[in-house]
C-alpha cells in the first residue's frame, strides 16, 4: 500500500477517520498543506460542519488548486464529499467542481427529520469496486442536512424523503456521504476497497 | 429507509462504567472500552457515555477515555456531562466523539447551544432535557439531576424549552422523562408525542424502558427516532439482538447486524 494522506481541514472527525484507517492496519499521514499531498498514494478529505467554512479552510490552507489538480485517488467523506461538487446551496458557496451537480438542502417533510441522523440503507445504483463485499441494502451511519443529487456518478443512493447520493465515484474521485469510520463492517469494507482498488 | 436507533447509555466515572443507585453506591460494571465493544457487537446503533463525575465535581470530561473509545469503536458515540463551553466541546470532538450532549449548562446559558452549533454544525449538538410532570399537570425541566441534593427547577416548561433549544441550533433532542426513570413501566408516550409534534430534528426517548413492548410502543405511538436505555441493557434483561428481532416482527425498521 502506497502512502495514505488524510487532509486536516478542520473537520472534527479527523481523528475518527485516522483511527478507522489504523484499525485496517494503515498508518495515515495527516497533512495541512499542498506540500503534504506530494507523493500520496491515496488522499482522504474528511469533513464535518458547514460548506462555506469547509471551503474557507481549504482556501486558507492553499489546498483548493492542489486538490483540483490532484492525480492520486481522492475520497471525500461527508462534507468532504459535498465539497467535490460544483457548488453547495449551504451558504451558496462554490466548491471544488470536480464532480457535476449542486449540493442541496434535504427537504423536511412529515416524518422526515433534518438533520438526517442515523443508520440508513445503501441502494446500489451501478457496479463499483468501492462496494465490493457490501451487500445491497447494507446500513451506513449518516449525519447531514445537505446532500448531492443522484447523477450518473452515483454508485449507491439512500432514501430520506427522496433519493440522494450516498456513494459516488467518477474515475479516481470517490465520496461517501455517510461516515465509513462509524459505519461498522460496512464502513470498513468501503475504506478498504478505496485503499486497495485499481483506478 | 432510516432505521430507528437503539441506544445504550453508559455512566462513566474515572474511566470505568458504573451503575449507581440514586447517585450514590456506584457499582463497578467494567472497563469502558470492553463494554462499548460488547454493545457494538450486540448491535447497538449508537452509544451515549455520560461522565457522571464531571458535572458535580465541577471539572470537564476526561478526554483520555474518549480517545480510547474512539480508537476501537466503529459505531457513533455521544459524550455527555461536564461540557459547558466551546473549548471543552472541541476537545471532546477532537478526541473522537461524534456528538456532544449538553443539559444543565444549556439551560443556565441558552446561547451555549448556538455557540456550539456555529462552531461544529448542528449535527454534533445534542440537547438533553430532564423533565418532570408537576402538580399543575405541566411538564417542566430540571437541572443537575445527577445529584439529587443539587437538582433545581428553573421553571421553564419542557415543551417551550425544546422549541427554544431547536431554534438555537440543537441537532437532536434527548427527552428524559424522569417520572418514568428507573421504574421500567414504559416510556412516557404522551409527553414524547407532544415533544415530537414540535420537534423537527431527531428526538430520542429516555426513561422507563422495561420490556421490548415499551420500545415498540414509543416508536409506534410517539414516532421517536431513537430509544435510549441503561439498566435493562446493563442487566441483560433485554438483549439487543432479541429486541431488534422483536421490533422487526412489528414492522419497525431497525438495523441488521
Amino acid at each position: 500500500m502506497s502512502s495514505v494522506v488524510v487532509v486536516d481541514a478542520g473537520g472534527a472527525n479527523l481523528g475518527s477517520v485516522c483511527y478507522a484507517l489504523e484499525r485496517l492496519g494503515v498508518q495515515p499521514r495527516v497533512v495541512t498543506d499542498a506540500a503534504g499531498l506530494e507523493g500520496a498514494g491515496r488522499v482522504i478529505l474528511p469533513g464535518v460542519g458547514a460548506a462555506p467554512e469547509g471551503m474557507r479552510r481549504l482556501h486558507a490552507q492553499g489546498l483548493v488548486e492542489p486538490l483540483r489538480a490532484l492525480q492520486a485517488p481522492l475520497l471525500g467523506i461527508c462534507l468532504g464529499m459535498q465539497l467535490l461538487y460544483e457548488r453547495s446551496e449551504e451558504g451558496e458557496v462554490e466548491c471544488l467542481g470536480l464532480l457535476q451537480g449542486v449540493v442541496h438542502r434535504l427537504p423536511a417533510a412529515p416524518g422526515i427529520r433534518v438533520p438526517h441522523m442515523g443508520w440508513n440503507a445503501l441502494r446500489a445504483m451501478r457496479p463499483s469496486a468501492l462496494l465490493d463485499g457490501v451487500a445491497d441494502g447494507a446500513s451506513a451511519y449518516f449525519v447531514h442536512s445537505y446532500a448531492a443529487p443522484v447523477t450518473a456518478d452515483t454508485v449507491a443512493a439512500s432514501d430520506h424523503g427522496s433519493l440522494f447520493t450516498a456513494v459516488v465515484q467518477h474515475g479516481r474521485l470517490c465520496g461517501a456521504q455517510f461516515h465509513p469510520e462509524r459505519s461498522a463492517a460496512t464502513g470498513a469494507h468501503i475504506l478498504r476497497n478505496f485503499l486497495e482498488m485499481d483506478f | 429507509m432510516l432505521s430507528r436507533r437503539i441506544i445504550p447509555c453508559l455512566d462513566v466515572r474515572d474511566g470505568r462504567v458504573v451503575k449507581g443507585v440514586r447517585f450514590r453506591d456506584h457499582v463497578d460494571m467494567g472497563d469502558i472500552v470492553e463494554l462499548a465493544l460488547r454493545y457494538r457487537d450486540q448491535g447497538a446503533d449508537e452509544l451515549v457515555f455520560y461522565d457522571i463525575g464531571a458535572s458535580p465535581e465541577g471539572r470537564s470530561v476526561d478526554y483520555a477515555w474518549v480517545e480510547r473509545v474512539a480508537r476501537l469503536i466503529d459505531i457513533p458515540f455521544c459524550v455527555a456531562g461536564g461540557i459547558r463551553d466551546v473549548e471543552t466541546a472541541r476537545r471532546v470532538l477532537h478526541a473522537g466523539a461524534d456528538k456532544i450532549s449538553v443539559n444543565s449548562p444549556a439551560l443556565e446559558r441558552p446561547p451555549l447551544i448556538a455557540e456550539l452549533a456555529d462552531a461544529f454544525g448542528v449535527q454534533c449538538v445534542v440537547v438533553g432535557v430532564d423533565s418532570v410532570r408537576e402538580a399543575d399537570g405541566q411538564w417542566r425541566v430540571r437541572t443537575n439531576t445527577g445529584d439529587p441534593s443539587r437538582t433545581r427547577a428553573p421553571g421553564a416548561r419542557t415543551l417551550d424549552w425544546i422549541a427554544e433549544a431547536q431554534r438555537l441550533g440543537a441537532g437532536e433532542i434527548v427527552l428524559n422523562c424522569m417520572d418514568q426513570d428507573g421504574v421500567r413501566r414504559g416510556y412516557d408516550v404522551e409527553q414524547l408525542r407532544q415533544a415530537r409534534a414540535l420537534c423537527g430534528v431527531p428526538l430520542v426517548a429516555s426513561g422507563g424502558a422495561g420490556e421490548p413492548q415499551h420500545f415498540a410502543d414509543v416508536f409506534e405511538q410517539a414516532d421517536v427516532d431513537g430509544a435510549l436505555a441503561a439498566s435493562v441493557f446493563h442487566s441483560g434483561a433485554i438483549p439487543i439482538p432479541e429486541l431488534k428481532r422483536f421490533l422487526r416482527q412489528r414492522q419497525i425498521e431497525v438495523r441488521d447486524v
